[in-house]
């Protein structure tokens, strides 16, 4: 009886051992699928990455350097019509292609006949005439003299020397016609003709020509913009937060602004862009197209993300903290100003550089305020019109001439630079400052 | 201003607070717990800018503000460069709003906030106009040259002939049956269905979106002319106008006629992916392109430079630009500035604007668009 029964309870565990182990067999095996299905999302994401990255790489770096060309200029006083440097409506009616033409002429004194001359005069940039101005009026001693002075190629040329236009397709379907690439040809042997780091690329403000745009514009109109909204967000976020957290009682009405919070978080950026049109320019009557008002935009756009941020960095700084401080005597406001902020402060800058980040890839808010324009002046202050890095981006991705292509990619890798530099710094923050307890 | 003002007010209270209380603890007292102490000189910093920012002066505006037409604004940019580095003037503003965000824009007032010139790549409507004359805005109108509309496929592609009537049964969302006065859906999948010479590949056109004045000049110069060539649509125009239009004018959505948005760049790179499809855009864009894109030609007339200058090239349409007459005198340089559009230097045939592709004036239209500019003729619909 008591065999029978032990044995049956034998039987009863080695089916169960069995089935355990089948069990078993089947757990690990799900571990392992469900581990291989990380990775290949890992890998899938990577190569999404890689391939972007692959793309602008190429289609960018040759961006950063430049054809030129070096020319014999002779700043001759007849050929310009000017007389007197100090003349402003001299300089500005003054002939300056012709210093151009002239040393073009002079360098190939064989060429003759309108076409052929034109297409002579087409080897350098057509507002390189403009570089010879500026430098005049820097330096108005070198009227009447004669100077070897590198200028920016045409886009063609450069595309050339960059071999982005095929020398072996048939004439018909390139470019550049066999008389023009004999020209250069001619240039490269004499030594008149190199490519160089390309500084015009972060010197110049935005042009109509590939060869003499430049980011510069963009690169302070984003610095103006982002010192705009970080000067205004960071007090006003910080601030609420530190009121809702530590101070405000728990009522209704705290609830609904908490909700309002986190909502407006969620909001498309556009939105925020017509807001800022008709408060800021309607009403307020501020200058459209300039950094102020993305600034101001921007803020409103930041806000949400900073204020959630600085909270939670507020809650994880222990309740222990807070009552040893009452405990020995402080005030409310020296326990949060004295031993909470400090804690706190860590976790705020990082959101608040994560919500810098994001607003200085925003373009859509920016649409409605103007600063979606042409703009070849280097702002001097955040009243001036001035456009963004991401809007420079979209700008040149829709104009006509091929090397803006590459300008657009050469754009992204500097305004990607600047994000990998903030989120670095986000980073190096956490690690420096963070507490855990 | 006044806003920045009440802010940084607020900011300087807030702060001022803060750095009053901050100011009696020593870094001393937190380093042995970690985290970062606040110490003064953080907000001081954050104060100085904030007051750097609102003690900045209100000023008037001195540069020019340009809105409009993406048609017009590789043209206008060119322009606005060189006029803002010959003259030393600052570089005009210009924003690529579309023809008719860009008057909405300009038909909001007169005022330094307004802007001061719009682009148009189709010519004021009338409802337009009378919106800009009841805010008092006095136009002056300046016609920069013409532009021809490419309807072009890559070059690994057939180089078609089409007419404006094969177009429209090509690309209509509804084109007329086999008895008079019969509407059906359209229902040609392929060219060669249209007409045996064409090839024998599916339709797919990429043109712009209806906001854009490319899309209207396309619909005005081939759908309507094309349409027109029905002679019962044709009666039609006089008898029912609504139902005219809404033949010629409505594109189709199956698929055929792709949407694809106001960059042009990114029809041109689509063509060169799919050699089957074509694309409607501007002349410039096919003139930067002319090694990878060729360009159908219409009844045999082949779109060239001289073909849109002269006339022969039917698919062509006027540019423009309305100045705001109160402007001038107000903002520096706009007069200055339409004539530097109006020079030799930019409208003579081997010009920079005929590089960028611009078609340019003809001598006496070019004489005529001076005088009127310069004696300020307002504009009369």
């Amino acid at each position: 009886m008591t065999d029978q029964n032990l044995n049956a309870i034998e039987r009863m565990a080695m089916v169960k051992q069995e089935r355990m182990a089948a069990k078993l067999g089947k757990r690990y095996a799900k571990e392992k699928r469900f581990q291989a299905y990380g990775i290949v999302s890992i890998v899938i994401g990577l190569s999404f990455l890689a391939m972007l990255l692959g793309t602008i790489f190429t289609a960018g770096f040759s961006t950063f350097y430049a054809t030129e060309i070096r020319l014999t200029v002779t700043y001759d006083q007849e050929l310009l019509g000017v007389a007197d440097m100090n003349d402003e409506s001299q300089l500005a009616f003054a002939n300056w292609g012709a210093l151009v033409k002239n040393a073009l002429a002079e360098r190939f004194p064989d060429v003759s006949g309108r076409s052929a001359r034109r297409q002579l005069n087409s080897l350098v940039s057509s507002v390189a005439e403009y570089d010879l101005k500026d430098r005049l009026e820097a330096h108005p001693e070198l009227l009447g003299t004669t100077e070897e002075i590198w200028l920016m190629a045409d886009d063609e040329i450069d595309a050339l020397m960059k071999k982005q236009i095929d020398r072996d397709a048939p004439e018909s379907e390139r470019r550049l016609n066999d008389f023009q690439i004999s020209l250069v040809d001619s240039l490269i042997e004499s030594g008149e003709l190199k490519t160089a780091f390309n500084t015009t690329f972060f010197t110049n403000g935005d042009s109509r020509e590939p060869e003499q745009a430049g980011i510069r514009g963009a690169m302070i109109g984003s610095f103006f913009t982002l010192l705009v909204t970080l000067v205004l967000s960071f007090p006003i976020g910080v601030s609420a937060a530190i009121y809702l957290e530590e101070f405000a009682p728990k009522n209704r009405f705290t609830e609904i602004i908490e909700v309002n919070i986190n909502n407006l978080a969620a909001v498309p950026s556009i939105v925020f862009g017509l807001l800022g049109l008709a408060v800021f320019i309607n009403v307020f009557h501020l200058p459209r197209s300039a950094p102020v008002v993305g600034g101001l935009v921007l803020t409103l756009m930041t806000l949400p993300t900073i204020i959630i941020s600085s909270r939670s960095a507020i809650k994880a700084v222990p309740p222990s903290i807070r009552e040893a401080a009452l405990g020995l005597g402080a005030s409310r406001v020296q326990m949060v100003l004295h031993h909470v902020l400090p804690l706190a402060m860590p976790g705020m800058l990082t959101g608040t550089i994560i919500g810098m980040a994001q607003a200085l890839g925003e373009t859509a808010p920016l649409l409605m305020i103007g600063m979606v324009a042409f703009i070849a002046d280097v702002p001097g202050t955040p009243l001036d019109p001035s456009t963004v890095l991401p809007v420079q981006i979209f700008l040149w991705s829709d104009l006509p001439e091929r090397a803006f292509v590459a300008k657009t990619s050469g754009a992204i890798m500097v305004l990607l630079g600047f994000l990998a530099i903030m989120n670095l710094f986000a980073v190096f923050l956490r690690r420096k400052f963070e507490q855990r307890w | 201003m006044t806003v920045v003002i009440i802010l940084s007010c607020l900011i300087h209270t807030i702060v001022t607070l803060t750095v009053y209380d901050a100011f009696r603890v020593k870094a001393q007292t937190y380093k042995k717990i970690g985290g970062i102490p606040v110490k003064k000189t953080v907000f001081a910093a954050i104060f100085a800018t904030a007051a750097a920012i609102a003690a900045v002066p209100a000023q008037a505006r001195d540069q020019i503000n340009i809105v409009g037409s993406s048609t017009v604004y590789p043209f206008a940019t060119v322009v606005a460069e060189r006029f803002g580095r010959a003259s030393g003037n600052p570089t005009p503003t210009i924003e690529s709003t579309g023809s008719g965000g860009g008057l909405k824009l300009f038909c909001e007032g007169v005022g330094e906030n307004t802007p001061d010139i719009t682009n148009s790549s189709s010519y004021i409507k009338q409802s337009q106009y009378d919106d800009c004359a009841e805010k008092g805005i006095d136009i002056i109108e300046v016609k920069i040259g013409y532009d021809g509309i490419a309807f072009a496929n890559s070059k690994a592609g057939q180089k078609i002939d089409v007419t404006q009537k094969e177009l429209f049964l090509a690309l209509a969302a509804h084109v007329p049956g086999e008895k008079e006065g019969e509407l059906i859906a359209n229902p040609y999948e392929t060219w060669n269905q249209i007409n045996a010479k064409l090839p024998a590949v599916k339709i797919r056109v990429l043109g712009p979106p209806p906001t854009s004045g490319t899309r209207a000049a396309f619909v005005e110069l081939v759908m309507q002319k094309g349409c027109a060539k029905f002679d019962w649509i044709k009666d039609l125009k006089k008898t029912d106008k609504a139902k005219y239009g809404e033949i010629c004018d409505s594109m189709r959505e199956d698929g055929a006629f792709v949407e694809a948005g106001e960059n042009d760049n990114l029809i041109v790179q689509k063509l060169e992916a799919d050699s089957s499809a074509f694309g409607i855009f501007g002349y410039s864009f096919l003139d930067q392109n002319s090694d990878k894109l060729q360009g159908a030609s219409f009844a045999g007339v082949d779109i060239t430079f001289e073909n849109i200058a002269d006339g022969s090239y039917p698919v062509s349409r006027p540019l423009h630009f309305f100045v705001k007459k109160q402007h001038i005198g107000v903002i520096p340089g706009i007069l200055d500035f339409v004539n530097t559009f109006l020079s030799d230097a930019a409208q003579s045939e081997d010009g920079y604007l005929a590089e960028k592709g611009l078609i340019p004036l003809s001598g006496d239209e070019l004489k005529a668009m001076r005088a009127s500019v310069n004696a300020q003729k307002v504009m009369k619909m």
